[in-house]
């Protein structure tokens, strides 16, 4: 699979406060990649570093084969971008807006196949049907929602090969959070790809191929959301025939709780076999084992942030 | 019994607060107060020394006095003389200007703490604490009345040596100029959704004050007309600081303090926070905008057509104003060198022309800088950001405000030179080039605010400081003796006096090439450095 971004090594300061601290991310072309990370990780850095806003102090990065930095305009004619904050002008209705960005992105060139506005004008209708925009309303009368609802509109109906997207549903409702679930699918389908930083637990294990998650600056994990589940651990809860033997000596056990029959334990999900070998020896009543969830993936590494914080 | 109690319990809860959100104000203001502040306590306090200096005897001072009254020109500038003493020629040299200066510095105040706050929605998050429905009014005025206090009691205790009841009035009628457009500004603030009209509101009643006095002194000496009186300014000159003061007049102050205060008070009682009286219409649904120079016309086309109203009319009143200024032709020859030293050489119609032609050169600077500083605006707000993540080059974005600014002060000094053309019925062609030829020096200015926004974009804001000073070394330099060394700060210093003087090239193109060189290294300096969110 070719890379749609690859960073290495990204290091990015302002004044004396590190932002970036060698941050590397892969993103795969065609895929959906989930950017997680508590706030001040330096997500939106990134994201700034790669639309060539900002200026990497050291480290690499590459956006569709290109230098973010050196090539950014013509870079930009294949990427959408959503930022976290939209702000809109406050005399400009959302529709002029979104054909502005539609038109800059064309660059001013010449019509292409009846297109003068860089955007498909029937996906640009339908987008706004969907997320229900009353275009010709000013900026300055939009709610947080609705402005974010601007971008979304302008970025989903851009023919681009990659689309950033900012934690770009923060102000949407769950009906509206809902149409952007589909409409990434949609371009998903038609093989864009998208680079997603999120907080929402659930959109991120519906819509993402692979995540990474970030930390001060550093990637601490990347991978499909399958191989980061073994990196936690699986809620065991069983009632047994007899009394359990040796649960506690097996590597990758925590947590073990026996009262009587009855045991409680985490395991390391990679480390699941050899206790439920032990368990079954023992002779299973009942036994519920809870999968690993985001949350759990999320609250390790920030609370792992904040044990750091408290040293 | 219970009512009242009841009444006045909701009185004092409409103020809850109103303290804490002053102190804030304050804090918020604690660099841009004192400026004003002190700028304007400066200006004042150096005239009586200025003017001493130039007119030391008496006879002097009667003479400067009788010319300056026989002026019509001269008085709807400045405004009618009223007495010989140093004191109430320094009331007339700068006391409407010192009045419009706390006028602005009120006006800014109290925008800045209402309507931008609620534009920003700063001020829901305020107004969901303990915090009363009139607080945040209340604080803004409160604080304009602080810094226009503080204000008063500077320039009371500075020209104290030349009188104190003078003093006193001549600091109370700067002070109620002040007072009375902070309640102006608190109306606007209601009527408009945007600070920035609501501040373009303000600053339009503050012109027509101006108009109405300077038309109402044309044509009185004595500062009698109903025109002058329309106007607070009017009252301000009236008051007749170190000239038998009327105190009766601080009445009309504080009788039209009240009143507008009023009218805010029962305005923002009616309405929603973050709504306004004038609403907005929605706009079209499909847009036209394509290029970063249509986008930067479209923000800026409505503030270039009001700078164009005003530079237009401005040409035509002072064109309309040059034959007057022939009328002093008096023997005093240190008028005349003044006169002479604020911009002409030959005829004094020529010199009265030369020097509004600079005049206006000094006011385009405002335009410049501020039409420059809309990149930094952009930037800071987080727009820029999204428009820069399409295809677009640093450079051509940045362009596209450039043109408008640059070439909109070309526009708008053409304007002044047709207008002043159009008012005087005579040499338009020398007019003309008399406000172009300018241009390079407000250039310069704007060269200065594209080098300082492109290196340290966190201290673009100081352009202002910049341009203020080159305002005040035009306007009131020349009358304080300033040495040449400081005159020369000014790119206005250099330029040929038209019309009436020889025309020189090279000061021009010289300043051409250093407004060009600031501008291309400030854009160097955006292109390489981070954008800032």
């Amino acid at each position: 699979m070719t890379k749609a971004i690859t960073v290495s090594g990204l290091h990015k300061s302002f004044g004396r406060t590190p932002a970036l601290d060698g941050l590397d991310l892969e993103v795969g072309t065609g895929e959906v990649h989930g950017f997680l990370g508590p706030n001040g990780a330096g997500k939106s850095t990134t994201l700034r570093v790669l639309l060539g806003l900002l200026r990497a102090d050291a480290g690499t990065a590459q956006v569709l084969g290109r230098d973010p930095w050196r090539d950014a305009v013509e870079l930009h004619r294949h990427i959408a971008y959503v930022p976290g904050d939209v702000t809109l002008w406050r005399n400009l209705s959302g529709g002029e807006v979104i054909d502005l960005y539609g038109r800059l992105r064309q660059g001013g060139r010449a019509e292409r196949g009846g297109r003068s506005d860089g955007l498909d004008p029937r996906r640009r209708a339908e987008l706004i049907e969907r997320f229900e925009l009353d275009p010709t309303k000013k900026g300055r009368t939009y709610s947080k929602g609705n402005r974010q609802k601007v971008a979304l509109v302008a970025a989903f109906a851009s023919d681009v090969d990659l689309l950033i997207l900012d934690e770009p549903t923060a102000g949407l409702d769950p009906l509206m959070e809902e149409v952007f679930q589909r409409c990434v699918a949609e371009e998903r389908g038609r093989g864009r790809t998208i680079l997603l930083s999120s907080h929402i637990l659930s959109e991120v294990e519906q819509l993402c191929d692979r995540v990474s998650i970030i930390r001060r600056g550093r990637t601490v994990e990347s991978g499909s959301l399958a191989d980061l589940r073994h990196l936690t651990r699986t809620s065991v809860a069983a009632e047994l025939a007899g009394p359990p033997d040796g649960l506690a000596r097996l590597p990758g056990v925590h947590d073990l709780d026996v009262q009587g029959r009855r045991v409680r334990l985490q395991v390391d999900t990679d480390r699941l076999d050899a206790v439920l070998r032990r368990l079954s020896e023992a002779g299973v009543r009942s036994l519920t084992s809870t999968p690993p969830t985001l949350e759990e993936l999320f609250l390790r590494h920030y609370t792992a942030d904040d044990d750091e914080e408290a040293r | 019994m219970t009512t009242a109690f009841a009444v006045r319990t909701g009185s004092t809860r409409q103020l809850a607060g109103t303290g804490t959100l002053l102190r804030f104000a304050l804090r918020r203001d604690r660099v841009m107060l004192p400026v004003w502040i002190a700028v304007n306590t400066l200006m004042v306090l150096s005239m009586p020394n200025a003017l001493g200096a130039v007119y030391p005897t008496e006879a002097d001072r009667v003479g400067l006095m009788r010319q300056m009254q026989a002026n019509s020109s001269l008085r709807a500038m400045i405004g009618p003389v009223f007495g010989d003493s140093v004191g109430a020629l320094t009331a007339w040299r700068i006391g409407v200007f010192a009045a419009v200066l706390a006028a602005v510095m009120s006006l800014l105040v109290v925008v800045r703490h209402t309507r931008d706050e609620e534009e920003s929605g700063r001020q829901e998050l305020v107004a969901s604490g303990m915090v009363g429905r009139r607080a945040s009014l209340t604080a803004a005025l409160l604080a304009a009345a602080v810094a226009d206090g503080v204000l008063a009691l500077l320039l009371a205790v500075g020209l104290a040596g030349q009188g104190s009841a003078g003093a006193v009035a001549f600091s109370l009628g700067v002070a109620g100029v002040g007072l009375l457009f902070a309640t102006t500004a608190a109306i606007a603030a209601q009527l408009t959704e945007s600070a920035r009209l609501a501040r373009g509101l303000t600053s339009a009643v503050l012109g027509t004050a101006f108009v109405l006095r300077a038309a109402g002194d044309a044509a009185t000496d004595d500062g009698s007309s109903v025109l002058t009186w329309l106007s607070p300014l009017g009252w301000a000159e009236n008051l007749r600081a170190y000239a038998g003061e009327r105190w009766w007049v601080l009445l009309l102050f504080a009788a039209a303090v009240a009143a507008q205060g009023a009218v805010a008070y029962a305005l923002a009682g009616r309405r929603d926070v973050g709504m306004s009286f004038l609403s907005t219409r929605p706009g079209p649904a499909a847009g036209r905008l394509g290029s970063a120079g249509a986008l930067a016309w479209r923000l800026q086309r409505g503030s270039v057509l009001g700078w164009s109203a005003g530079f237009l009319i401005a040409g035509v009143v002072y064109g309309g104003m040059a034959e007057g200024a022939a009328d002093l032709v008096g023997d005093n020859a240190q008028a005349r060198e003044i006169f002479e030293r604020m911009g002409g050489q030959a005829a004094l119609t020529d010199a009265f022309l030369a020097a509004m032609a600079g005049v206006m050169g000094l006011v385009a600077t405002l335009y410049v800088v501020g039409s420059v500083l809309r990149l930094h605006g952009e930037e800071t707000s987080g727009r820029a950001e999204a428009v820069l993540a399409g295809p677009l080059g640093r450079l051509r974005w940045a362009a596209g405000h450039l043109l408008v600014a640059f070439g909109g002060a070309a526009w708008l000094m053409l304007l002044a030179g047709l207008g002043l053309a159009a008012g005087h019925g005579r040499e338009a062609g020398a007019l003309v080039g008399a406000c172009l030829v300018q241009v390079p020096a407000v250039w310069v200015l704007g060269g200065a605010a594209v080098l300082l926004y492109g290196l340290v974009p966190r201290a673009a804001p100081t352009a202002w400081g910049v341009a203020g000073a080159v305002v005040l070394i035009g306007w009131i330099g020349p009358a304080l003796d300033l040495p040449q060394r400081v005159l020369d700060l000014s790119p206005f210093g250099h330029l040929p006096k038209l019309p009436g003087g020889a025309m020189h090239w090279s000061p021009p193109l010289v300043l051409l090439c250093l407004a060009a060189a600031l501008t291309a290294t400030g854009l160097a300096g955006l292109r390489r450095r981070d954008m800032t969110t």
